[in-house]
């Protein structure tokens, strides 16, 4: 992993901070979670433009959808699994249902928390959020990518729900790659297998697809960061050229980004499909790493997948 | 300065045209929307600085119907005050109405979609607090009802208003005293309301609820508050104006049959005969 690497969450605080300097009418609210978004810096130097709340996660989005009703661009900021279980249904009414420009910002997501348990991973929420109507959703997998994600997010009057993990990750872009919102990303070309992957599954896919070379194998791996609206015309396009996809995701088996593949191609052209998630148990206590390991959604697995799926290989 | 002779007498004509649209429709919360419609009154006509042709004015007061369910007695002081036509009041219950069973921003000066109890206020705060921060001037009244405070968010957004000191923030409960199961305090009680409020730093003013020069002064005295958001308990009556539904659970969300309708008529049209003639 390359040094001085930054977590995502920290990308998107540095990047929120600049955008609000230049504009007054960002603002930032948050639960008691300033240190675990790193918020620090934004309440020091733009104390008019941050709201604390205490805890108290369904004010903080009910507050927010107020001060967006009053012109603010807001960025709603803490753990993951709170503002997708806690205030869903502040989500779901004020801001969705409400079309209010608030911007859920859900960091340490997934299991990012490794040993704390279920009550602090949040695997449900991509499946909650994306059936939420006008509700955009977006899974960055790097520094760089949070980065372009939120300058674009600062000047978008949408209602958004970002996941980002906890801890520093390896970079899949550099400071010049664009950001298109509504799109995927196809990170290596390859007409065999397909691997789609969003937030931090996107790396362990990267890793996939160099192992699979090795094979003989050439796969084209899409970074899907924009689950909703979702590039149906990638995901087909995918199905048309390899035949079969792979799904990789830090997120129950159920309702995620498998799940958004699998409607689009069953529909459309259905092709072979293997969905790498959590399976639906409670987790095993352990790191965020061992616990991508235990579930297969690392390079060993993920490459056993593609070589199932294609026939090359069996259980 | 507004005659409040006259605005008895729009409330008896929102009262009919809530009772009327919810007969039409066949369905509706009939018993809360009566019990609110002075508070509307006074806020829509004689308070809030709104203008029916430019809902999206600049600088306008807020309102937030936080007990979403009493929408019909909100449509119809809407339709009074001028924000929506006649047809479109008369629309609700048909086919693809844009007038659906609990507001949202859809309809003309309405500033949040609202119906999921204990979500308004919380929001009137981030208006409040917009305004302070953005140095506006304009005030945020949020109607809540007394069984909506079952809901534990309302005090998260109770502790906020008194720590931002919001005294541009005025919440109103409908103390209505009934919830769809019954009296409130055999339901689950939610008293001291008054200490609750004051314990986070408000003040707390009581009120009678269909007292509609009482209603304009307690707004009004809210307006001189210097550090505290101000929450008037308007003491009211579920079903007020028409005898046989008020105080009854029953009539929280019951339909009138065509000889109810009638029966509720004769009694708010002989209300206003007595307005007229006081």
């Amino acid at each position: 992993m390359p040094e001085k690497v930054i977590p995502c969450r920290k990308a998107f605080t540095e990047t929120i901070l600049k955008e609000a300097q230049n504009n007054p009418d960002i603002f930032v609210v948050t639960s008691d979670a300033r240190g675990s978004v790193t918020l620090d810096d934004f309440a020091k130097f733009l104390p008019r433009q941050f709201v604390e709340v205490g805890i108290a996660e369904q004010n903080a989005v009910g507050v927010s959808a107020g001060l967006a009703l009053a012109g603010k661009n807001v960025f709603v900021c803490g753990p993951a699994c709170f503002y997708s279980a806690r205030s869903l249904e502040q989500v779901k009414v004020d801001v969705a249902y409400s079309r209010t420009s608030v911007k859920i910002i859900g960091v340490s997501g997934g299991v990012s928390y490794g040993a704390l348990g279920a009550t602090h991973h949040s695997l449900h929420d991509i499946a909650v959020m994306r059936t939420f109507p006008d509700m955009h959703v977006y899974l960055p997998s790097d520094r760089f990518q949070t980065e372009k994600l939120t300058q674009y997010l600062a000047h978008s009057q949408e209602s958004a729900y970002v996941r980002v993990g906890r801890n520093a990750v390896p970079d899949i872009y550099t400071a010049s790659d664009q950001f298109t919102a509504g799109k995927g990303k196809v990170l290596t070309e390859g007409t065999d297998v397909a691997i789609i992957a969003c937030g931090e599954t996107v790396y362990h896919a990267l890793q996939a697809e160099k192992e699979l070379k090795k094979n003989g194998i050439n796969t084209m791996v899409i970074d899907m960061y924009n689950l909703k609206p979702i590039d149906e015309e990638l995901i087909l396009k995918a199905a048309a050229l390899t035949g079969c996809i792979i799904t990789v995701e830090e997120h129950s088996i159920y309702g995620g980004l498998g799940a958004s593949v699998a409607e689009i191609v069953s529909q459309n052209n259905p092709v072979k499909m293997k969905i790498i998630g959590i399976p639906d148990e409670n987790v095993i206590n352990a790191k965020p790493l061992e616990i991508f390991d235990y579930y297969g959604l690392t390079v060993k697995n993920i490459t056993k997948q593609a070589k199932l799926i294609l026939g090359f290989a069996s259980e | 300065m507004v005659q409040v002779k006259e605005l008895e007498k729009r409330a008896v004509e929102i009262r009919k045209r809530t009772v009327e649209i919810i007969y039409r429709a066949s369905g509706g919360h009939t018993g809360g929307s009566l019990s609110e419609v002075d508070i509307l009154v006074a806020l829509h006509f004689g308070i809030m600085n709104i203008d029916p042709k430019n809902p999206d004015m600049k600088g306008r007061d807020r309102f937030i119907l936080s007990k979403g369910h009493s929408v019909e007695g909100y449509y119809s002081t809407l339709e009074s005050r001028g924000f929506i036509s006649v047809e479109l009041l008369d629309s609700y219950g048909k086919f693809n109405s844009l007038l659906a069973g609990h507001p949202t921003r859809k309809v003309p000066g309405i500033e949040l979609n609202s119906g999921a109890l204990g979500h308004g206020l919380s929001v009137g705060v981030g208006l409040a607090l917009a305004a302070k921060r953005s140095a506006e001037n304009f005030r945020t009244y949020v109607l809540m009802g007394d069984g909506e405070h079952g809901e534990g968010s309302i005090m998260e957004a109770v502790a906020a208003a008194g720590h931002y000191r919001l005294n541009n923030l005025v919440a109103i409960v409908d103390r209505n005293q009934l919830q769809i199961s019954g009296r409130i305090e055999n339901v689950m009680a939610i008293d001291d309301l008054e200490g609750k409020y004051k314990a986070c730093g408000w003040s707390v003013v009581h009120c009678d609820g269909h007292n509609i020069e009482a209603l304009l002064q307690c707004f009004r005295n809210a307006v001189a508050q210097t550090q505290k958001p101000t929450c008037v308990i308007a003491h009211t009556v579920k079903g007020k104006g028409v005898s046989f539904m008020e105080d009854k659970a029953f009539w929280h969300h019951k339909t009138p049959t065509d000889e109810q309708l009638e029966l509720a008529f004769t009694e708010l049209n002989q209300r206003m005969e007595e307005i007229e003639n006081a």
